[in-house]
């Protein structure tokens, strides 16, 4: 199969339901003529025009809301926010308005958006640049939290939630625009609150999202050659979660790691941690371990910032750790 | 809409010239009396623990009888966490009002939004909204939403002069006039955004002077004269629909009531009783009576008609809400996603 960047799979998604639906439409700060800070609508313009690529004033507030106004009345908008960071500028009408119009009418009404947005560090680009909050949608009931950690998940999860009929906060990894992988030439979706088991093992569990798929594949290739299995589980969308098959992996291997790039305090690894304990406690064999973030803003300096992101290393230091039960 | 005829909506009525009609003056007036007579139940409702957290529209009736006359059933309004007006004057049914403000299972949102959330897609309600400002880029996608689908619905988006402080009105109205969206923009400056007075929180007296900001046209209204809401309205309306681009109409009134039931001494706190009794001399409904008795549109007895036959369907829908059961507990878990 042919391999493209998990950028060109977002843009294929958003290429191909422009072309099959007349509701679905673009709205955001520069993905017109600059084709999307990070490239990702990168030509949608000039195939779809400006009425339905819209490059709007720096106005998080003006065009999110504006999204929930539109789909409210029988549109398909899918907004870039630049930078997840950012997401804070429109957080009433995300938390306040997206979030709740469904329950506070009482089941009338629907906002079908879905909201595309970059968290991750690793690009210099400091504390209001890098961060990765996702966690926080977690806290907002009636919002679906997608998390892509490969190309072709980030087209079939695109493609499913251009679909749904509620509001999507799709989380795009910065760091992972330029990975490529295979990708099918035409349109699929992929099934929310399905995880996916990147990789198989008896001995360790990671549950991990975004880059830290990648980072966690790297070392469970590491420790196969000391003879400890690792397996690794995406969930891919983490509301809705797929519980049924992080629990069976981890009655399967009794010892569980959570990697996740945002701060580990009340973040997804510790919400998974916690879910983790209370269900299936009995089958655990060791203390659960999560890998994340430091509780700091992000630096600015190179080698402050290789610290704070949570990487190779310190997913081998958990592993490392759960040596001693195994 | 209902059974009732008093309240019949005329939604070709909408198609009007800037003089309304016999019938659209008597309906202007049967619209603001019915928005009176709903709230005049609800403080006693309130202290009695019949309802929740409600917020009075009492003395700025004309403001929403006289735009939404100019609407048509599939034209859409945002409204405000006051907005029991604009849900009655774009035809909202006073039994569901009523069963939601006693949060019951049939009520508009089954007993889940209140007061601050009633929406009626049906008839273009996108929701009240307890949030200061929100409705306004809401409605503005709604306007783009219309452009987009090449219909000529038209949306009015009702906000407070406090709501005209917060940067979604700059981001709504920016984003409107820079597309040209069929959207009126009507503030209704009722001289407070919660206790805080309009001197205090702008430096300016016309809050439609911001208009100019966004190259749109802007205009001040006696927001307590129903005619002059309606022609200005009427006339922003027609332009919207024409594709001609959104208006900000700025509506000076008054509420008589505190912000909310439950205000101390009906926000006598930071109002002086004179101001407060200076405007209900002013009242909409009473300046709208004298007038059409003048001009022999209504008479004493068609004025009691009215208001007796209002009083009835609000019985009704006291009775009506009063008889319904509650939620389930288990309606808590559902509606979360579609």
């Amino acid at each position: 199969m042919r391999e493209i960047t998990y950028a060109q799979a977002i843009n294929e998604a958003l290429a191909s339901n422009l072309e099959k639906d007349e509701r679905v439409f673009l709205m955001g700060e520069d993905i017109g003529k600059y084709g999307g800070l990070f490239q990702v609508t990168v030509g949608l313009l000039d195939r779809f025009g400006p009425e339905r690529v819209i490059d709007t004033p720096i106005s998080e507030t003006g065009f999110v809301g504006a999204a929930i106004g539109a789909a409210m009345t029988g549109m398909r908008p899918v907004v870039e926010v630049e930078f997840l960071d950012v997401t804070t500028c429109a957080m009433d009408m995300i938390v306040n308005q997206m979030a709740k119009i469904h329950y506070m009418f009482g089941g009338h009404g629907k906002v079908p958006m879905v909201l595309r947005t970059p968290m991750g560090a690793g690009r210099g680009g400091a504390a209001q640049h890098s961060q990765s909050f996702h966690a926080f949608f977690l806290h907002i009931p009636g919002l679906y939290v997608v998390t892509p950690s490969t190309p072709y998940d980030a087209k079939g999860l695109l493609n499913m939630a251009i679909l749904d009929e509620n509001p999507v906060i799709f989380i795009e990894h910065k760091m992972l625009y330029v990975t490529t992988g295979p990708v099918p030439e035409e349109y699929y979706t992929l099934p929310f609150g399905k995880a996916d088991i990147k990789r198989e093992g008896k001995d360790v569990t990671i549950v991990a999202t975004h880059a830290m798929v990648r980072r966690s594949l790297a070392v469970a290739e590491e420790f196969e050659k000391e003879g400890i299995e690792i397996e690794v589980i995406d969930p891919r969308t983490l509301r809705p979660l797929d519980k049924e098959s992080i629990l069976e992996s981890v009655k399967k291997t009794g010892r569980l790691i959570v990697a996740d790039e945002g701060t580990v305090s009340c973040g997804v690894a510790s919400e998974i941690s916690a879910w983790i304990a209370e269900e299936a406690i009995e089958y655990l064999q060791a203390p659960i371990l999560r890998v994340g973030s430091p509780d700091t803003p992000i630096p600015f300096s190179r080698p402050l910032e290789k610290i704070y992101v949570p990487d190779e290393g310190n997913v081998r230091e958990s592993i490392n750790k759960m040596k001693e039960y195994l | 809409m209902g059974e009732t005829k008093t309240r019949e909506r005329d939604y070709a009525a909408a198609e009007v010239t800037m003089q309304p009609s016999k019938k659209q003056m008597v309906d202007l007036y049967t619209v603001m009396v019915t928005i009176r007579l709903f709230e005049g139940r609800l403080p006693q409702l309130y202290a009695r623990g019949f309802t929740g957290l409600t917020h009075l529209y009492t003395g700025q009736e004309a403001v929403a009888a006289g735009v939404c006359a100019n609407l048509r059933k599939e034209d859409y309004i945002t409204s405000t966490h006051r907005g029991h007006g604009h849900v009655i004057a774009k035809g909202g049914e006073l039994k569901f009002m009523m069963a939601e403000l006693f949060g019951r299972k049939i009520g508009y949102c089954k007993g889940k939004g209140g007061s601050m959330h009633i929406a009626d897609l049906s008839l273009g309600i996108l929701g009240a909204n307890g949030i200061v400002g929100a409705g306004i880029p809401i409605a503005v996608g709604a306007a783009l939403s219309s452009k987009m689908r090449k219909t000529d619905q038209v949306t009015a988006c009702f906000f407070g002069d406090g709501a005209s402080n917060t940067g979604a009105f700059h981001e709504g109205l920016n984003l409107a006039s820079v597309h040209r969206l069929p959207v009126v923009f009507v503030c209704e400056n009722n001289l407070y955004g919660i206790s805080v007075s309009q001197k205090q929180h702008q430096a300016i007296q016309d809050i439609s002077i911001r208009a100019v900001a966004y190259n749109m046209p802007g205009i001040t209204v006696d927001g307590n004269d129903v005619l002059a809401v309606y022609e200005a309205s009427g006339q922003a309306i027609r332009q919207a629909r024409a594709g001609e681009g959104p208006t900000l109409i700025e509506c000076k009134t008054y509420r008589w009531r505190g912000h909310h039931e439950g205000d101390p001494n009906q926000g006598r706190r930071y109002r002086p009783t004179e101001e407060i009794e200076e405007w209900m001399k002013k009242c909409p409904i009473r300046r709208f009576e004298e007038k059409l008795s003048e001009e022999k549109i209504l008479t004493v007895a068609k004025v009691k008609k009215i208001r007796e036959e209002i009083e009835k369907e609000i019985d009704e829908a006291v009775a009506f809400a009063d008889e319904s059961p509650f939620p389930d507990s288990q309606d808590l878990y559902e509606d979360v996603y579609v």
